[in-house]
């Protein structure tokens, strides 16, 4: 995104507070830390309240976050000797649904430079996704596990049908299935919560 | 704009007029001769401080710019 307007200026207004109409959704703003590094860098924490607007559905789905503003902090190196700044913001509510993260760098266009260019990332997750996955994987290591024990039941009856003797008894073929059963039934518990734990930084889309 | 704290709001448009006079007069052009906003902000931290542990607003132990740090870079 390419702004004609002095580095400088857009700095200043960046900066400068909201009372801005198409902005209503904005409730609050201030300034939560402030310092200036030795290195002459400013750097800022701003908290934000913003209204918490949802679609029809997801006010049923989730009644708990309807009556609760949204909390964001904005976080901003502004760096005068490179010209440059550099914006984070996320939500640190809501987050159990969804987390925003908008990362922010402002600089000077190499081209033209009365120039401001900006890059813009975000992502934006929830781990929401986390369960939905956990339950598939939770689905399909039980599955696993019972296919194990019924095709060892088969091998066993298979044996027994073509005359040869089974090498074990069917009591000793079951306790061995059950044994591995439980055993892959495990592994898949454990990756099965590793999985819903590290939900919230696993599904991403970017943007 | 209001502050958090409704009480805090008439200290922080004291301490952001001070603020955004020093950014665009001295900040900006590379003159650091101190802050001259520092009583100011004092005043209004107290206050809105106070409001966001009322308000139990969780901004507590969060490393600045931290959550960032994990981003991988996407080229354009």
């Amino acid at each position: 995104m390419l702004a004609p307007r002095a580095a400088d200026l857009s700095l200043t207004s960046t900066l400068l507070p909201l009372p801005f109409s198409p902005s209503k959704h904005v409730l609050t703003e201030d300034i939560v830390h402030r310092e200036v590094t030795a290195d002459q860098k400013l750097l800022s924490r701003r908290l934000l309240t913003k209204t918490n607007r949802m679609p029809r559905w997801a006010e049923r789905f989730f009644p708990a976050n309807v009556a609760h503003s949204v909390y964001i902090l904005e976080d901003s190196i502004v760096d005068p000797q490179n010209r440059t700044m550099t914006t984070y913001t996320w939500n640190i509510n809501h987050a159990r649904l969804m987390v925003v993260e908008e990362r922010c760098v402002y600089c000077v266009n190499p081209e033209n430079s009365s120039w401001t260019e900006v890059k813009r990332e975000a992502w934006v997750s929830s781990s929401l996704f986390g369960v939905s996955r956990a339950i598939q994987e939770f689905g399909l290591a039980r599955f696993k596990s019972n296919v194990t024990k019924s095709t060892k039941g088969f091998e066993y009856v298979l044996a027994k049908l073509q005359g040869e003797a089974p090498s074990k008894t069917l009591v000793e073929t079951a306790k061995e299935a059950t044994e591995k059963a439980k055993e892959t039934a495990l592994a898949a518990t454990e990756k099965a919560k590793d999985l819903a734990s590290k939900a919230a930084t696993k599904k991403k889309q970017y943007v | 704009m209001n502050s958090v704290g409704e009480a805090c709001t008439e200290l922080k448009r004291e301490y952001d007029q001070c603020f955004n006079r020093w950014f665009a007069e001295k900040f900006l052009k590379g003159e650091n001769a101190g802050d001259p906003c520092v009583q100011l902000f004092k005043r209004y931290q107290l206050c809105v401080q106070k409001a966001i542990k009322e308000k139990d607003i969780p901004i507590e132990g969060l490393e600045f710019m931290g959550p960032s740090k994990g981003k991988a870079e996407n080229s354009s």
